[in-house]
């Protein structure tokens, strides 16, 4: 089955995570909230299917290019 | 009016449109609009004015009652003395039968107007209006806070969205041209000075907007302050159709790589030095605005005046806000405000906020022509400078049509060269008209 891994997009801290390994999501769903430039940035799911991994945690500081998840799909 | 200022305060506190300066404003609004306050008060003395002495017949007005421009309030055996502005008696300092030397004061008068007249402010905003804002001083301020507020890594990145940024002020020039031609259908259309101060809302900057207007056109500093907030709060609306007309749904979705070139420290530091100095060499009537927003910049991004720099970006700018917004407000008099000519000057600042957006766009597309590495056209709305309302329009809108995009740092870059653009073009007019 073919993979999509999402990184970060930018520097930021994690809100929210609203996602948990096994869980399906479709596109455009909102796997977790990214605080950067005092906004809150949604990153959306860019294809359906299920997530297999969660490199993120609420409160995490991360920086560009880390895992946010991936989907199989 | 009282109704206006509570609609204001409403639209804060309820919608949280840029609560931080509709609040105060409108509360500002509703002081003003109360009788004999007494907050925007100015006074003018009278003298003799006949180059000879002469003798007062009698006195024309009540100290109590008010009066309109070119009433008599004095007859004088070589003729009357008209108000050079409405408003009321304050006191007379001469009686009838009194000789008066030449330059001798007669009376003291009390107005609201905004008068090119020598006033002295008498009231506790008329004082803020007059030696924060007329005196140029409250808006260069705010906008050096600005400065330490704002990143220009995005756009040092990724220098070809200065272009955007210079592209969106189209809006300013276009707006300035259509308040003239107001000219052709109206009986009062505004000068060259108001059409000015009309054509900056544009730039989407209010210390811009409220600094050319006090030294144009400072009779409507209200209007125009109000438009450009209001309308800056109101991005998410008035953008995504003119984006969606302008653009395919292909063009929507092209994907932009999130992450741009990591910007040195050194190239931080010296973009403001090296841009203030070009800018006010060419735009010498940027100065006061562009030497404040990149001191301001400095600030931040030298590493060595941390205190400075948070000063600014907080306790600075909150009171400097508070002055401004309260004094704003109390332009806003119902025989200020309530005129056909205000309404033009709301319409007008929606024009040129959408004619900003759509030459953003525009320019995003030609430049798409001419370039391997191609743009998503919609960050060129974000020329138009509501820091960061309109990259955050642009982000969302780019989510929308294609999931994977993330376009708020592509999208900062024109954002942030709309505020120097903006602030040039103020300069522009400045340096033409003033």
């Amino acid at each position: 089955m073919a993979q999509e891994t999402i990184e970060v997009p930018i520097t930021g801290k994690i809100l929210k995570v609203n996602v948990n390994v096994g869980d399906e999501v479709k596109e455009g769903d909102v796997l977790c909230l990214l605080e950067s430039m005092k906004m809150e940035n949604p990153i959306l799911a860019p294809v359906n299917g299920t997530i297999t991994q969660v490199g993120i945690t609420v409160e995490q500081t991360v920086q560009p290019g880390a895992i946010v998840a991936i989907i199989e799909y | 009016m009282l109704l206006i200022g509570g609609v204001l305060i409403y639209l804060g506190i309820a919608k949280k449109m840029e609560p931080l300066l509709l609040v105060p404003i409108g509360f500002g609004i509703m002081l003003i609009n109360l009788p004999l306050g007494g907050l925007m008060d100015y006074e003018l003395q009278i003298p003799n004015t006949t180059g000879m002495p002469a003798k007062v017949i009698s006195i024309e007005v009540d100290e109590t009652s008010k009066f309109r421009e070119n009433d008599v309030i004095l007859r004088l055996d070589s003729g009357e003395v008209l108000a050079p502005v409405g408003g009321r008696i304050k006191e007379f300092t001469v009686s009838p039968g009194q000789e008066v030397e030449p330059g001798e004061v007669m009376a003291v008068l009390i107005t609201t107007a905004q008068t090119p007249l020598p006033t002295k402010p008498a009231g506790l905003l008329s004082r803020i209006f007059q030696y924060g804002i007329m005196w140029q001083i409250i808006p260069p301020l705010i906008f050096l806070c600005l400065g330490a507020l704002t990143d220009f890594g995005p756009m040092i990145a990724n220098p070809r969205t200065l272009l955007l940024g210079a592209a969106a002020q189209f809006g300013v020039y276009f707006a300035f041209f259509a308040a003239l031609a107001t000219n052709f259908f109206m009986p009062e259309g505004f000068t060259i000075a108001e059409a000015a101060s009309i054509g900056i809302i544009g730039g989407a900057e209010g210390p811009t907007t409220i600094y050319v207007t006090s030294l144009l056109a400072p009779h409507i500093i209200g209007a125009t302050a109000v438009a450009c907030y209001s309308y800056m709060a109101l991005v998410p609306i008035i953008q995504p159709p003119i984006i969606n007309l302008l653009t395919t749904k292909k063009e929507r979705a092209i994907y932009m790589k999130p992450q741009l070139r990591e910007v040195a420290t050194r190239e931080k530091i010296l973009f403001p030095v090296i841009s203030a100095v070009i800018i006010i060499l060419f735009v010498p009537m940027s100065a006061p605005l562009i030497g404040c927003f990149m001191v301001g910049n400095l600030f931040m991004t030298c590493g060595v005046t941390d205190r400075l720099s948070k000063t600014s970006q907080t306790a600075l700018i909150d009171i400097l806000t508070i002055f401004l917004t309260l004094a704003i407000g109390a332009t806003m008099s119902a025989d200020n405000f309530l005129q056909p000519k205000t309404l033009m000057v709301l319409v007008l600042g929606v024009v040129a906020f959408a004619t900003a957006t759509a030459a953003g766009v525009l320019m995003a597309k030609l430049m798409n022509l001419f370039s391997k590495e191609k743009i998503n056209p919609m960050i060129g709305a974000a020329g138009v400078s509501a820091v960061p309302m309109a990259a955050r329009v642009v982000q969302v809108m780019g989510q929308k049509e294609n999931p994977r995009n993330f376009l708020l740092m592509h999208a900062m870059g024109p954002n942030v060269a709309g505020a120097i653009g903006a602030a040039i073009a103020g300069g522009v007019f400045l340096g033409m008209i003033g």
